[in-house]
């Protein structure tokens, strides 16, 4: 089990030693996606420490609250957060993408705490809902968090499950935009617009709002208020920058897919210390 | 005359009795179940039922979801819909990570007639085939379709099963009994073998019919199982009869008579001929003008069947 409650400063050295992990992780595997996974630490350290009821050392616990990843991109944020909250040992992070590590390059099942092979965008909130009807099946109480990209939020299968989700009034799920504004190709805005956000979910039938999604207190605020209305399901919009934490990726699209040089490395944990 | 028999109304029905002896079962379609006949099932279980609306690929997630947690999950619609609309959903939440999700497709091939080339399904066995873990089968009558849709809810892991719209004839009596990855010999003969799946079965035994007035006996071999291929019968009767046809609803790439040939290739090569589309779609019509005007039909297995019995006395010389 998670220990007692952390503190606010705890967690953001908790987030502080996440981005560390991304950057050592994708800079050793010479591939990988620093940017959205920078982007979306918060809120991962903030579900993963503090609002997930899950047991590390039992990964099949039926009661568990999921989280699954479909911006799957960010893998390696994931497995430093499963890593260091007990899933498997924090040495394994360095076999990120090498033949045979339980690591994919995009997360697949055959690693602990994994729900979902997932990796091909918008596919993730389907099984979300999947998850969510099963508990209100089982008379189960476990609550479904699904992390989406605002890129992905191109994909038309997102507003399938959307419209799917308040269809069949499911309060247990929970739905997080990474809203960073940026895409492989570069700013939303310029490739594909996705604004106004969450005005389209809540025009679904969502309950929706909008934090700032590297401000601890405030995600876990939001994190609380979900649940109600009863019967609908609740998205929160994160307001992030990708990148953050370093100063030289911060809202550049560059980062989105490539690793950091060792010289790149190097001078992002300079700055992550 | 055979008697009629139709698969889906065997597939509805069936689902509502599983229903009540597997109270894990849970049941999905996409705004079809009038046609699919997973209605009957809906009525009798409306909580372990999810209509998801016209959206195929979320339905698909939706089902490996339910899977993970536990449930056995038949997802149901048209065949067009089931494969080639939603494959992306079937690779990666139903064949990477194995779920146990069975895909019960309605109205596949061309038999589907009259709504024309949109909705006919002449890919589906080989982008189903395509997925590893898939086990791909195309039941020939309602019997078999019982069968069939029991054992894939009894065994774990992706199943596709393929029906059809228009009734077909009955091949199998109550005493009939379906075997994991085995064929069925629904006729003996040692000229050649005629390896059919779906309702081609019923007309390769007329075309065996018609063959043994010419003196050629042939053997039909009905092989539910597209993948994985009774390779064991296919070699027996590639040994024995020296030349295969191949008659499938289905284009000639990528489903039952490609899967044939290349294990004949192989372990036991001897002549082939393929009764099956051509590189072309069909047009609307009545499912038996358009399996005759797109050569499924007993007149065509009969010309495969001589053509490769030729090949076989020329090779023999």
């Amino acid at each position: 089990m998670i220990e007692a409650q952390r503190t606010d400063r705890e967690l953001q050295l908790i987030a502080r030693n996440l981005r560390r992990h991304i950057i050592n992780m994708t800079a050793t595997a010479g591939s990988g996606h620093p940017g959205g996974s920078l982007s979306s630490v918060e809120i991962v350290a903030t579900l993963f420490f503090r609002v997930l009821r899950h047991r590390p050392t039992e990964p099949e616990w039926a009661e568990r609250d999921r989280f699954i990843l479909s911006k799957a991109h960010a893998a390696p944020l994931l497995y430093a957060a499963l890593a260091e909250t007990g899933y498997f040992p924090t040495t394994e992070l360095g076999t990120l993408r090498k033949l045979d590590s339980r690591l994919q390059g995009h997360p697949d099942k055959i690693c602990p705490g994994v729900e979902m092979t997932c990796g091909s965008l918008g596919q993730g909130l389907s099984f979300g809902i999947g998850t969510a009807l099963a508990a209100r099946l089982d008379g189960l109480g476990y609550r479904v968090y699904v992390l989406l990209g605002d890129g992905e939020c191109d994909e038309g299968q997102v507003w399938e499950a959307a419209m799917a989700a308040a269809h069949f009034n499911l309060d247990n799920l929970i739905a997080v935009i990474d809203h960073n504004k940026i895409q492989l190709d570069g700013w939303n805005k310029q490739i594909m617009n996705v604004e106004p956000l969450a005005e389209k979910w809540q025009a679904f039938g969502w309950h929706a709002m909008e934090v700032d999604g590297h401000n601890i207190p405030e995600i876990q605020e939001a994190f609380g208020q979900t649940g109600s209305p009863k019967g609908k399901p609740s998205v929160i919009v994160a307001h992030t920058v990708k990148g953050k934490g370093v100063s030289f990726m911060e809202n550049n699209p560059d980062f989105h897919g490539k690793a950091p040089s060792a010289g790149e490395a190097a001078r992002a944990l300079r700055e992550l210390e | 005359m055979r008697e009629l028999s139709s698969t889906r109304e065997a597939y509805g029905r069936t689902l509502a009795l599983l229903g009540k002896e597997n109270p894990d079962l849970v049941v999905l379609d996409a705004d079809l179940s009038k046609s699919t006949m997973t209605q009957y099932f809906a009525r009798e279980f409306p909580e372990r039922f999810f209509n998801c609306g016209i959206a195929e690929q979320n339905m698909m997630g939706i089902a490996a979801g339910l899977a993970a947690s536990g449930k056995t999950a038949v997802a149901s619609t048209f065949a067009v819909f089931a494969s080639s609309r939603c494959f992306d959903q079937l690779r990666i939440c139903i064949s990477q990570p194995r779920s146990n999700v069975k895909v019960i497709a309605t109205h596949g091939g061309i038999s589907v007639g009259e709504d024309g080339l949109s909705h006919h399904s002449i890919e589906d066995l080989a982008l189903v085939c395509a997925l590893p873990g898939f086990t791909v089968l195309v039941p020939a009558d309602d019997v078999e379709t019982e069968l069939a849709v029991r054992m894939a809810c009894a065994l774990p892991g992706p199943f596709y099963i393929r029906l059809g719209r228009p009734k077909v004839p009955r091949l199998f009596d109550n005493t009939y009994q379906l075997t994991y990855g085995k064929a069925v010999v629904l006729r003996q003969g040692y000229d050649a073998t005629i390896v059919a799946t779906g309702l081609m079965s019923a007309r390769a035994l007329e075309a065996a019919d018609s063959l043994a007035q010419e003196g050629i006996e042939c053997r039909v071999l009905h092989m539910p199982w597209v993948k994985p291929l009774d390779e064991e019968a296919v070699s027996q009767a590639a040994a024995e009869t020296g030349a295969i046809i191949t008659a499938e609803e289905h284009l000639q790439h990528g489903g039952l008579g490609s899967r044939v040939a290349q294990f004949v290739v192989r372990h036991s090569p001897v002549p082939m001929e393929f009764v099956a589309m051509k590189d072309v779609y069909a047009k609307s019509g009545t499912p038996d003008q358009l399996l005759q005007r797109y050569g499924l039909s007993a007149e065509e297995i009969v010309r495969a069947v001589r053509s490769s019995v030729a090949s076989k006395k020329r090779l023999l010389k």
